[in-house]
């Protein structure tokens, strides 16, 4: 561990907490551009939460502690998620106090607090909104495992940075079941994120939100900082996808000031161009109903399985 | 430990694989596809991916009668029976299946073990064979028996036969990775028979349609008129 990787660690979490909210307000603006709305301000995720901190915040009669704890222990899973995912480095002091199955176990942690908190307070709405979430997530969770052991698998290692690090080295070659692994990872992200087919991350309507329907009784800077990890999953999200399907141009090998340099415009053209392709999913395609989200979630896990499966046979042969 | 395999490989073989990881995928889209104009067009669909692994096939072992083939699928399963069961939908007025017998999901999760099994009955197979494709065997079983459980699982003759016909594409397939295809008299006749039995079936229906007023094959399953 020396000194360039350290600051390359920090830079990373540091880009990622700075640029997360932006990368949100992108996905909305390409949304509004692509129905054709007069397109908020990119910068519109910042001021809500500045403004939600200097706001007075309001709890509950009944809130328990956990409903305080909450926001901050949602948001340091996040933060540590961050430090773990390689987005610009791919040599990080980090890496070796989690590998990837790791980081989805820090996901289900934030879920687990989230859906509890929503449960604590014993609204009717908060409750719905836990359910949901934990019937989403408990189907999400084994199609991200099969991506990440289909990737592990290739790579001989479950250290994320060793992995987007190995594809990186490779040759270009045409691996079919990196490409099913990518579609099934698509669907995995549109439904842990709360994205239009499985939950409108827009909408306030009582019968199909997941996602605000947790949020509903926090307000000012546990509000903020829920906004924030929401903002930090979508990225830490994104991340993953760059890591496992397109890791050219990390800075890998002996991180230098020039290699970080370069990494963060790669990074930058990666969100822009994930964040319009986010928007132009969720414009095409249409919510679905709630019971419909476990088939949505079967097909994720069938096309990591196939994967998996189709690298296991066709991959065999040397 | 050793980097992967696949970079190793030439080109036109990792492309031959791609088709087999494609047909594979394409099996469980008509799997768990209802509306039956789409499943005849994924029918089209898996005939020309079918028809490029031929020619790719042929090209790599240099066999010309795979041309032959290839161009028989093309005419065949590409341009024919799609147009003819897309006729026969006009014709009988069937757009959609009803409620497969089980549920989509469980289709898929099925169809998933399935696959899984298939791969294992292929492996002391595909150790025999002597060909550049032969790990694409297990993705021919593999198909055929999806194939197998849609017309297991579909009520309506003609999602049936398409799925007859998907199962006849994987027997091709099969034989085109085991052995670079059968005998030339043997497509021929297998070509003949898949285009016979079509058409026959294709009479089938309008008589099923008229005694029973509908496609739904439950109703055979009664051995008495009803009163």
């Amino acid at each position: 561990m020396n000194a360039a990787e350290l600051a390359a660690q920090g830079l990373e979490v540091i880009v990622a907490l700075a640029a997360a909210p932006l990368f949100l307000g992108w996905v909305n603006q390409c949304r509004a551009w692509l129905a054709n709305r007069t397109a908020p301000s990119v910068w519109l995720p910042y001021r809500n939460i500045v403004k939600l901190f200097g706001k007075d915040a309001v709890l509950a009669q009944d809130a328990s502690p956990l409903f305080r704890v909450a926001p901050y222990v949602v948001f340091s899973t996040m933060l540590v998620a961050a430090g773990i995912i390689p987005s610009m480095s791919t040599r990080l002091p980090l890496e070796l106090a989690a590998d990837a199955i790791a980081l989805v176990g820090l996901f289900a942690t934030a879920r687990v607090f989230m859906s509890l908190a929503a449960l604590d307070v014993g609204t009717a709405f908060g409750s719905l909104g836990a359910r949901r979430e934990m019937m989403v997530g408990f189907l999400a969770e084994p199609a991200l495992l099969m991506v990440i052991f289909l990737a592990a698998h290739i790579a001989s290692t479950t250290a994320l940075p060793a992995i987007s690090a190995h594809l990186t080295a490779q040759s270009f070659a045409l691996y079919p079941s990196l490409a099913f692994a990518a579609v099934a990872f698509t669907l995995v992200l549109l439904a842990e994120n709360a994205r239009i087919p499985v939950d409108n991350p827009a909408t306030h309507l009582e019968l199909t939100m997941i996602h605000e329907a947790m949020l509903l009784e926090y307000s000012a800077r546990h509000l903020a900082l829920l906004e924030w990890a929401a903002a930090l999953r979508l990225f830490n999200y994104a991340c993953i996808g760059f890591a496992l399907f397109v890791p050219w141009g990390m800075a890998g090998g002996a991180v230098g000031p020039i290699g970080l340099a370069l990494a963060v415009p790669v990074l930058a053209a990666k969100l822009t161009v994930a964040g319009a392709g986010l928007a132009l999913i969720e414009t095409v395609s249409a919510k679905l109903r709630v019971m419909r989200a476990p088939e949505f979630l079967a097909s994720a896990f069938l096309f990591a399985v196939l994967g998996l499966l189709v690298h296991l046979l066709l991959g065999a042969q040397a | 430990m050793s980097p992967v395999h696949a970079t190793h490989l030439p080109w036109d073989l990792q492309l031959l694989n791609a088709c087999a990881a494609l047909l594979l995928l394409l099996s469980f889209a008509m799997l768990s596809q209802r509306r039956i104009v789409t499943l005849v067009d994924l029918l089209a669909v898996q005939g020309a991916l079918l028809t490029t692994a031929t020619v790719l096939l042929a090209w790599r072992s240099a066999q010309p009668h795979l041309y032959v083939s290839a161009c028989l699928t093309l005419a065949l399963k590409v341009l024919f029976l799609p147009w003819l069961l897309h006729r026969l939908i006009r014709r009988l007025n069937v757009y959609w299946d009803s409620e497969p017998l089980i549920n989509p999901a469980g289709t898929l999760l099925l169809g998933l073990l399935i696959v899984v099994f298939a791969f294992g009955l292929a492996q002391p197979v595909s150790e025999l064979a002597s060909t550049t494709t032969r790990s694409a065997i297990g993705i021919a079983v593999a198909v055929i028996l999806l194939a197998f459980l849609m017309m297991i699982t579909r009520r309506k003759a003609m999602s049936q036969v398409v799925g007859f016909l998907s199962m006849e594409n994987g027997l091709f397939f099969g034989a085109m990775s085991a052995t670079y295809g059968m005998p030339m008299v043997v497509e021929l006749g297998v070509a003949l028979d898949v285009l016979v039995a079509v058409l026959v079936l294709g009479v089938f229906f309008f008589q099923i349609r008229e005694q029973f007023d509908s496609l739904d094959l439950h109703h055979l399953e009664s051995l008495k008129e009803k009163p």
